[in-house]
């Protein structure tokens, strides 16, 4: 009797697990994309991959409205850019028809060539197969066959005063200057958000019809005009699960916005003054509004983009931004001089939240309690460009 | 015309020699696309500019303008610049 009820509880348990959602960690580089799955426990990874080994992937995105589709955005050093598309969860790849390409510039203005598609959203929940693009040099694309045709999207491309805050060959990132952070208000399709680095933080509300820039409050570098959108560099900007706030890393500290309001709150001067406010990526909570993770990097002197004195950690705030916590249980205690992209680091929706994070010295990084306790689910990869999840049935 | 097609571009053609038909190198570029689709815009951009590290040699002469025209008899090498790491 006493067998037959523990045989009847495992199986209860193996069945309650089977039915928990797995996460896959979707991890970019500069050589290729790979591919980790969990169990329900988010203790044991399987390795997918390498997919398009050689490729540039700068970011790899699955369709959560359909679990399934998988869009990564590669080139490699010599060819052009293109879009790759999976209907299988990445068994096999079809190359886009059209990738994001822009249209020929009107009379007196310099034409502009993608160089690479940087960023991939997914559009409302309620337009299926609709995605948004953001690419190098800054573009805004959009396609409505789930990624096998691009368009330019929105009139702002050839805008005297977009083509003034893009900037010159000097300005943007050293891989070339980007559009990312490609936001959509879950209530509303017809209003979106991008950032530029550099170029400022934008928002429409008519579907892209018009953009007005959201940059008060932002800091610049010393010596810039502030009131000059060019001079604004939003590294990662993310929405919450409220989706009237908004976090921000910029190139000048950590941001919240709530909404209405347009002026951006410095929240990162509540970082430890040793350890500052300024790195690449953030990413937040899926369900609590108030809570962001961020990974600082050196910004003084030449900004070396590695960890402030070698001193690894994330930072956690659970209050929107009154106070933060170092993070590092599990991380070297050595010092260590990781850099983390400002794609590079994601949370899923678990419970508790796991958080993922992918150094440029191609270690992968996760915590399955909220980034109390953290072990390393992936070492020697190349480059890590973009480290995303989701959740598959 | 005969084409040499370099190893970055063999996930398309499946081969390091194809054949292809144009009457300039812009037409012949197109016929390569419609045969093998994708690989135009891995070679050229959106505005008929070839793409950094690519080189099209006709007959062993370096062409960059895509209205150059072509001759059944030409030998087509398309060469990626050897660079980066």
């Amino acid at each position: 009797m006493a067998a037959t009820k523990i045989k009847t509880t495992k199986k209860k348990a193996a069945k309650r697990a089977a039915a928990k959602p797995r996460t896959l960690v979707l991890v970019s580089t500069r050589k290729g994309a790979w591919i980790y799955q969990s169990d329900a426990s988010r203790r044991s990874w399987e390795t997918k991959g390498p997919h398009f080994l050689g490729h540039i992937i700068n970011h790899m995105v699955l369709d959560p409205r359909d679990g399934r589709m998988l869009l990564a955005a590669a080139k490699t050093g010599h060819l052009g850019p293109t879009v790759f598309r999976s209907t299988d969860l990445g068994k096999t790849w079809k190359e886009a028809a059209k990738p994001p390409a822009f249209a020929k510039a009107p009379a007196g203005m310099r034409d502009r060539s993608v160089d690479h598609t940087f960023w991939l959203t997914p559009a409302h929940a309620n337009e299926p197969n609709v995605w948004y693009a953001g690419t190098s040099p800054q573009g805004l694309f959009r396609s409505e066959d789930g990624g096998v045709s691009w368009a330019p999207f929105s009139n702002f491309h050839d805008d005297p005063n977009f083509r003034d805050w893009f900037g010159g060959e000097q300005d943007g990132t050293p891989d070339g200057p980007k559009l990312h952070s490609i936001l959509i208000d879950p209530r509303d399709p017809s209003h979106l958000y991008f950032a530029m680095s550099g170029g400022g933080v934008h928002e429409t509300r008519d579907r892209g019809k018009s953009w007005t820039p959201l940059v008060k409050g932002l800091e610049v570098v010393e010596g810039f005009d502030p009131k000059n959108i060019a001079f604004h560099d939003p590294h990662c900007v993310r929405m919450s699960s409220d989706p009237d706030r908004l976090w921000q890393q910029n190139h000048c500290g950590i941001y919240r916005l709530d909404r209405p309001s347009t002026e951006w709150v410095r929240v990162g001067k509540a970082m430890p003054k040793k350890t500052g406010d300024i790195g690449l990526p953030i990413t937040v909570h899926p369900r609590d509004p108030d809570t962001a993770w961020v990974f600082p990097m050196d910004g003084g002197g030449v900004w070396p983009r590695t960890s402030p004195d070698g001193i690894s950690g994330a930072f956690v705030t659970r209050n929107g931004g009154k106070t933060w916590k170092r993070q590092a249980a599990g991380m070297p205690e050595g010092p260590v001089w990781w850099t983390v992209k400002r794609q590079a680091m994601a949370a899923d929706k678990g419970d508790p939240v796991g958080i993922y994070f992918g150094t440029t010295s191609g270690e992968v990084w996760s915590s399955r309690d909220e980034g109390e306790k953290w072990s390393a689910l992936a070492r020697h990869l190349p480059e890590i460009y973009a480290v995303e999840t989701a959740e598959i049935g | 015309m005969k084409v040499l097609i370099p190893t970055p571009l063999r996930s398309y053609t499946g081969q390091r020699q194809v054949e292809a038909e144009g009457v300039t190198v812009g037409a012949l570029l197109a016929d390569l696309d419609r045969q093998y689709p994708g690989i135009r815009f891995r070679m050229v951009d959106e505005h008929d500019r070839m793409r950094r590290h690519m080189r099209l040699f006709v007959n062993g002469e370096q062409v960059f303008d895509l209205s150059r025209p072509l001759v059944s008899s030409d030998d087509i090498a398309i060469v990626q610049a050897l660079s980066g790491g």
